[in-house]
């Protein structure tokens, strides 16, 4: 929870190789078995650890893709590593626009070389109840809408994520309006715990978790953070999201992670991580209250979910 | 299949999902999250099996295989063992009995309102499927009551509904199937209110 971990906290070197050692073989011993995780590439230089990271043990990286919520692939949770394989990531063009200075198309290679990347480990918390750890890679966010300098009138930024219809059976179906549109105020866009997504588990990200780039804010629920986005747009209003057009009344514009503030179908004052048996509580913001808190000061939550 | 070996063998293939769970939750391969996919699956299991219990007497009726019968009583009973699970499972793993927590959800969260309803309303039935309970009630009072299985199966189908996130696709098609097998008996029923070439005789008599 602290920006600046204790030294105490840190895990020695030593002992994080090991730990690296340890979900190889793991990863192995998934294969093996489900024969379903193909071996991922891996970045050149080793990443960064960073000091916004926890320490919780991570969810094992069969879980973090086996199990997620990527609806153009089908609403089974199965369904994105079934079918994801499938999703052309290469060539993949993201364009910047709306109000900014410089609006761009930038390359996904281009992309890869604006910063260097830095491992996160941030919880996830869906909105269904259940969490995990995840050791993500990237960068800030902001380095990237830095470049094209947004103008005083941008006020929310627009997420839209891609649809290829032969690569994905779920958008042949309407459940959502597609393509999958997020959105977040510029400001928590800016933030720097928001993390642009190139890689999970020190590899290329696999498309069931949003190959080739997403992002990750980690204290709302995890279906604001877009997946496999093409384009990113500065607007002056709040943009209508996929799962507010879905659910007005269910998910609003905000959806931070709040367990006093409940889904109208069900609780979300407690959750399940991924491979524990007990449910743990919920914390305010997803236990990132000291960092984002003053981005929402003096709002009304509960209107504002 | 001899006659008298229809019974048990259908007795083995309907504990079959409960082998497949506990199986899958002996050798962890239920997935990412095992506790909810047992819980899913027990409570997808106790509508196959009220789906398969209402069926009998439309399979009975278009095919005039009166053996279907001899099944019905055992398939509900296994509707309401799923469903005995089905809560276990949202009594432990969900709310780790904390009754309390579970008395607001009833209260607060319509799909849980809507689910406790129909396996509230499925114990008188569990209780009185028994030869003597028949008896004892006598075989209208007895079919009156056990009618109550229509509105069970909504409640049911409706529970299912109000739990799914966007996707309606499998709640609609357990809607359909359900409409289905009760359209086919209002049908029948009117067929014989208005004295139009009834299908069959005292089609519906439990047998004594």
């Amino acid at each position: 929870m602290n920006p600046t971990p204790a030294p105490s906290e840190i895990t020695p070197p030593e002992i994080y190789a090991r730990r690296r050692e340890f979900l190889r073989s793991s990863i192995g011993l998934g294969l093996g078995l489900t024969g379903a995780v193909p071996p991922a590439p891996t970045f050149a230089a080793a990443p960064a650890r960073s000091s916004y990271s926890t320490d919780e043990a991570p969810t094992p990286r069969e879980h973090v893709s086996g199990y997620s919520n990527f609806y153009e692939f089908g609403t089974d949770k199965a369904d994105p590593a079934r079918h994801a394989g499938r999703l052309r990531t290469r060539p993949w063009q993201v364009t910047l626009d709306g109000l900014v200075k410089k609006p761009v198309t930038l390359d996904i290679e281009d992309i890869l070389r604006l910063a260097p990347l830095e491992e996160r480990i941030y919880r996830l918390r869906c909105v269904e109840g259940w969490s995990m750890v995840i050791p993500w890679l990237g960068f800030p966010l902001d380095v990237l809408l830095k470049r094209v300098e947004p103008l005083g009138s941008a006020r929310f930024v627009q997420f839209v994520s891609a649809v290829q219809p032969e690569a994905m059976p779920g958008v042949a179906r309407r459940v959502l309006d597609w393509p999958y549109v997020e959105g977040m105020r510029l400001d928590e866009a800016r933030h720097p715990l928001t993390l642009l997504v190139l890689g999970l588990y020190g590899a290329v990200l696999p498309n069931a978790n949003g190959a080739p780039l997403r992002i990750a804010v980690p204290w709302k629920y995890g279906f604001k953070s877009a997946k496999s986005i093409v384009a990113i747009r500065f607007v002056a209003e709040p943009p209508r999201t996929s799962w507010m057009q879905a659910a007005p009344r269910e998910y609003g514009f905000y959806s931070n992670v709040n367990p006093a503030v409940d889904h109208p179908r069900w609780s979300q004052a407690r959750e399940r991580r991924i491979g524990e048996f007990l449910k743990r509580p919920t914390l305010p913001f997803n236990g990132y209250a000291e960092q984002v808190a003053d981005l929402y000061r003096g709002m009304d939550l509960v209107r504002n979910f | 299949m001899p006659r008298a070996a229809l019974k048990p063998a259908v007795f083995l293939v309907a504990l079959l999902p409960l082998g497949y769970y506990g199986w899958g939750a002996w050798h962890d391969s239920l997935g990412a999250n095992p506790l909810e996919a047992v819980t899913r699956g027990m409570g997808t299991w106790t509508l196959n099996f009220l789906l398969v219990t209402l069926a009998i007497t439309p399979v009975r009726k278009l095919t005039g295989w009166a053996g279907a019968q001899r099944l019905r009583r055992m398939l509900g009973l296994f509707a309401f063992f799923y469903a005995s699970l089905h809560l276990a499972c949202y009594l432990w793993f969900d709310q780790f009995f904390a009754w309390g927590e579970i008395g607001r959800d009833i209260v607060k969260r319509p799909f849980i309102t809507v689910g406790m309803a129909a396996f509230a309303l499925l114990v008188p039935l569990a209780a009185t499927s028994s030869n003597y309970a028949i008896r004892k009630l006598g075989g209208r009072r007895w079919q009156a009551l056990h009618r109550s299985v229509y509105v069970i199966a909504i409640l049911a189908v409706v529970h299912y509904s109000w739990l799914v996130k966007a996707d309606q696709a499998q709640p609609l098609l357990y809607g359909g199937i359900l409409a289905l097998l009760l359209g086919l008996r209002l049908w029948w029923w009117l067929m014989t209110r208005f004295r139009m070439n009834p299908p069959r005789r005292c089609a519906d008599a439990p047998r004594p």
